[in-house]
């Protein structure tokens, strides 16, 4: 493979001695911000600034990558130095990374801000990090040539050195001059099968630090004198202060401060227990806003009234409605999510040293591109003065890309009243009170089955908040519809295969604060779309597994049918299993990437028990299938918690979970096995950090009805609220079956 | 009061009821140790107390008092308790935030009974939560430490 610059892109691949001695590479970004670089006095023959480095390699043979993606557990701190690794032909062992800085540079090749999420990482940046070591690699070979007077092709590459004949030296004693020298017009990549680094199971470079505590989170930020706060926000959402007393508060040994800030009064105090007690003991007086009934149980009884209204057209094909009026039998089925709490294991924090014309911030995050331009309008400074110091993330689930910056513009405004540096520590209840939850959602569908048991018509009305309504990207819902809000339902592959099909969406305006939350629509797209397949094949009397691959057939949806396949061959889809265990199965397609998971469970007690899970994923190219299977763990186990236990619930208008008690999670002795078989499709390359968790809540509850009989409709599972098999109704009123038939 | 935290003594002027995680994180800034509920839940504060595993979030400071605290920095000085090493061999850390508190679950586990069963593991382990859903191999790595104590002893 030969990757060719373009003129344009030419300009912006510069290599350049800047940040002491050695090798940098740098991409230099285009448009206005070059023109800014050059008024610094930044041309093709002058440094580059520090921020735009993505590789350094040092005389000492060290080699850095800067990550333009935070590290939040899915791996990217591993796999892309292995991109650059590949190309470049270091010493793996002498690799290193650390998080870029924010700035425009480092803006996702993708979506154009410097962000992470939607499981887009490793694909995204798959040319662009290969790329880095690739010019690295011909600089130094060129480097080496000139200076024994040979062919750069006569020199060759190999862990760490450059060697030519009997000639030899390391990347370090290479790195200055190669530094002196153009940069190449065009670099070529290695084709996949000279890959020696790429495609092969690798442990994680950042296990040291994290077995040892020496890794540091947002939460371990330690600048000089830094005091704590804690901040006591409205018990519902977009309440205010009326009115405070904080002298109890003040007279807490330790507390050095009582400040009013936008969403709350802020506590700063010595230390977070001096903070908590403080806050403890102050009185205040909320006008508690608009929000103050906010009723869940009441908002869902609403969201069924709407789902018998016709909806925002999403899809549509055929004649939906007049082939379900004509049918004589109906199936309905209608299912039901609660909303739910990102509950990262660190919950959240900041940490900002707000000076006269520069405000440091040291956060977990995951949208450096919008937190900056936010906390700079918080500290009334530029976003340039905005410097954003990225830590790991104790976990992010999308609760760390907040458009609104909350828990970093919060901080912000708390240094600046405090006039101190401040760590702002959410604890668990506030970050489970906080807010930004996956919206709650309801599905109703209704279908008709042919002569041979096949849907002919399907029609899908999905009820839930638009997760992008009123952000810097709500540009991107288009006629009313909100991708978010029916990715994976409304582009199912099974709507391929169904002639006559509607789907339609109603978007309420709620004033609970929703966000993504690992794997967003698909959350519960996947649920109710493989949950309501399941009950068309028991109800046309077929094997769940044939009827999929009859209607992925149809479809001609291969990778999906590629990893149902595998799944459940590996599975053993036909052997018995031990009494009173029974199975079910799940495939869904998101970021780019296809996961079918096969479940074995059983009734305990009346609970359902996991014991065993069957994964296979096609993500195109597993780059690292060490964290591809990780991923799919993780994914799994995560969907499992929301399944067996998740739910965020409001009753006048407050949030009545707050810690690990009312939201449990999975824990190890509920732990099923899990296996994950990746299938090396070499197609289009997806995302891996989000797609292991769709499937698995269908899977589950698929086999739950196996074992039972009964049918989960609401998350999440409660066996004494399952219901009997989808009804078969008789033919509806024609009005009844949707407008968008 | 005075503290003796992986060997060396402090002392230090804190409230007697402040958790002894607060006093390890904000005063002596050992910050290895982390905060997850602040009610025994997570078990991400998890250290031990004279060899036994306790949450930090919920023991008093003054509780701590004249017993030997060992964090996660003085399990080990490079990472070589066996522990650490099943860990980093079968790759468990995800975000790693739980991770300190597991591997001195995990660590006390092992001192205890040198080889448990998967259900020992289960039971000696379910206090602490991983967000990350890194359980499986966790047992595994349990499993593996058992083996490289073994070894090694």
């Amino acid at each position: 493979m030969n990757a060719h610059f373009d003129a344009s892109r030419r300009d912006f691949l510069r290599a350049s001695a800047t940040l002491g001695a050695g090798l940098v590479i740098a991409f230099v970004v285009p448009g206005p911000l070059r023109r800014a670089f050059a008024q610094e006095g930044a041309g093709a023959a002058k440094p580059l600034p520090a921020p735009n480095a993505f590789l350094r390699i040092g005389t000492d043979d060290s080699v850095t990558v800067q990550l333009a993606h935070s590290e939040m557990g899915q791996g990217i701190w591993t796999v892309l130095p292995m991109l650059v690794a590949e190309e470049l032909g270091c010493d793996w062992t002498k690799i290193r990374a650390e998080h870029a800085p924010a700035a425009p540079a480092y803006a996702h090749t993708a979506y154009g801000m410097q962000m992470t999420g939607g499981s887009t990482t490793t694909w995204s940046e798959f040319d662009r990090y290969r790329q880095v070591g690739a010019l690295a690699r011909e600089l130094l070979v060129q480097a080496a040539a000139q200076r024994w007077g040979v062919k750069p092709a006569d020199c060759r590459v190999d862990n760490g050195a450059v060697r030519a004949g009997t000639h030899s030296a390391r990347f370090g004693e290479l790195a200055d001059a190669a530094a002196k020298l153009p940069t190449p017009k065009s670099v070529a990549l290695k084709p996949r099968e000279d890959w020696r680094l790429l495609g092969k199971p690798t442990r994680r470079i950042d296990t040291p630090e994290k077995i040892t505590g020496r890794a540091r989170f947002g939460i371990d930020a330690l600048p000089e004198g830094v005091l704590i706060a804690l901040v006591a926000r409205s018990p519902t959402f977009g309440g205010t202060v009326k009115s405070f007393d904080d002298k109890a508060a003040r007279a807490v040994p330790g507390v050095r401060d009582v400040v009013q800030v936008p969403s709350g009064v802020a506590v700063v105090a010595d230390h977070f227990w001096a903070a908590k007690k403080g806050r403890d003991a102050l009185k205040i007086e909320w006008d508690a806003g608009k929000n103050a009934d906010l009723d869940s149980d009441a908002l869902m009884a609403r969201y069924r009234e709407l789902a018998l209204q016709p909806g925002t057209p999403v899809a549509s094909a055929g004649d939906a409605a007049g082939t379900l009026a004509a049918a004589p039998q109906r199936i309905v089925a209608q299912y039901e999510l609660p909303y739910l709490a990102h509950a990262t294991m660190e919950p959240m924090n900041c940490t900002v040293r707000l000076g006269d014309d520069r405000c440091d911030i040291w956060v977990g995050t995951q949208f450096q591109g919008l937190d900056q331009p936010n906390a700079a309008k918080a500290a009334g400074l530029k976003p340039e003065q905005v410097f954003i110091h990225t830590m790991f993330l104790g976990g992010g689930f999308g609760r760390r890309a907040n458009p609104q910056s909350d828990f970093v513009v919060e901080a912000v405004h708390v240094a600046k009243a405090a006039k101190k540096p401040v760590k702002v520590i959410w604890t668990r209840e506030d970050d489970m009170h906080g807010g930004w939850y996956r919206p709650m959602f309801l599905h109703r569908f209704e279908a008709a089955l042919d002569g041979d048991g096949m849907p002919s018509a399907w029609h899908n009305v999905i009820v839930g908040q638009s997760i992008l309504a009123g952000t810097p990207f709500a540009a991107s819902v288009k006629n009313g519809v909100d991708n978010a809000s029916v990715e994976g339902a409304g582009d199912s592959p099974y709507l391929k295969a169904i002639a006559n099909h509607a789907v339609e969406l109603h978007s309420p305006e709620v004033g609970v604060p929703v966000l993504w939350w690992r794997s967003v629509g698909h959350t519960h797209t996947a649920f109710a779309v493989e949950s309501f397949v399941d009950e068309l094949a028991h109800a046309a009397g077929l094997d769940p597994l044939a009827y999929r691959r009859k209607l992925l057939a149809d479809a001609g949806a291969t990778r999906h049918l590629g990893v149902l396949n595998k799944a459940a061959d590996a599975f053993r889809w036909d052997r018995p299993l031990p009494e009173g265990h029974a199975k079910g199965i799940a495939v869904h397609a998101s970021f780019g990437s296809f996961v079918a998971e096969a479940v074995e469970a059983s009734v305990v007690d009346g609970k359902p028990r996991v014991h065993r899970v069957v994964c296979a994923v096609d993500c195109g190219t597993a780059l690292n299938p060490e964290t591809v299977r990780a991923q799919m763990e993780s994914g799994i186990v995560f969907g499992l918690s929301a399944a067996l236990y998740g739910a965020i619930t409001l009753k006048d208008g407050k949030v009545q979970q707050g810690n690990f008690d009312t939201y449990p999670v999975l824990r190890i002795d509920a732990m099923p096995k899990i296996e994950v078989h990746i299938v090396d499709s070499g197609e289009k390359m997806g995302g891996i950090g989000e797609p292991g968790t769709p499937p698995i809540a269908p899977a589950l509850c698929n086999a739950l009805f196996a074992a039972t009989g009964k049918r989960v409709r609401a998350l999440p599972i409660d066996l004494a609220k399952a219901e009997a098999p989808a009804p078969l109704t008789p033919p509806a009123p024609a009005a009844s079956a949707g407008a968008a038939g | 009061m005075q503290l003796t935290v992986n060997g060396q003594t402090h002392t230090v002027d804190v409230p007697a009821d402040m958790p002894l995680l607060w006093v390890l994180r904000d005063v002596l800034h050992l910050t290895g140790t982390k905060f997850g509920c602040g009610m025994a839940q997570c078990g991400a504060c998890t250290v031990h107390l004279d060899g036994a595993p306790v949450r930090s979030c919920v023991t008093p400071a003054s509780a701590a008092s004249g017993r030997a605290t060992t964090t996660i920095e003085g399990l080990s000085t490079d990472g070589s308790h066996p522990v650490q090493r099943a860990w980093a061999e079968l790759d468990v850390v995800q975000c790693g935030y739980c991770q300190s508190g597991q591997i001195m679950s995990a660590a006390a586990l092992l001192q205890q009974n040198p080889r448990p069963t998967d259900a020992d593991i289960d039971a000696a382990m379910s206090g602490n939560i991983c967000r990350c859903g890194t359980y499986q191999r966790i047992r595994a790595a349990v499993h593996r430490a058992a083996d490289l104590a073994e070894g090694s002893a």
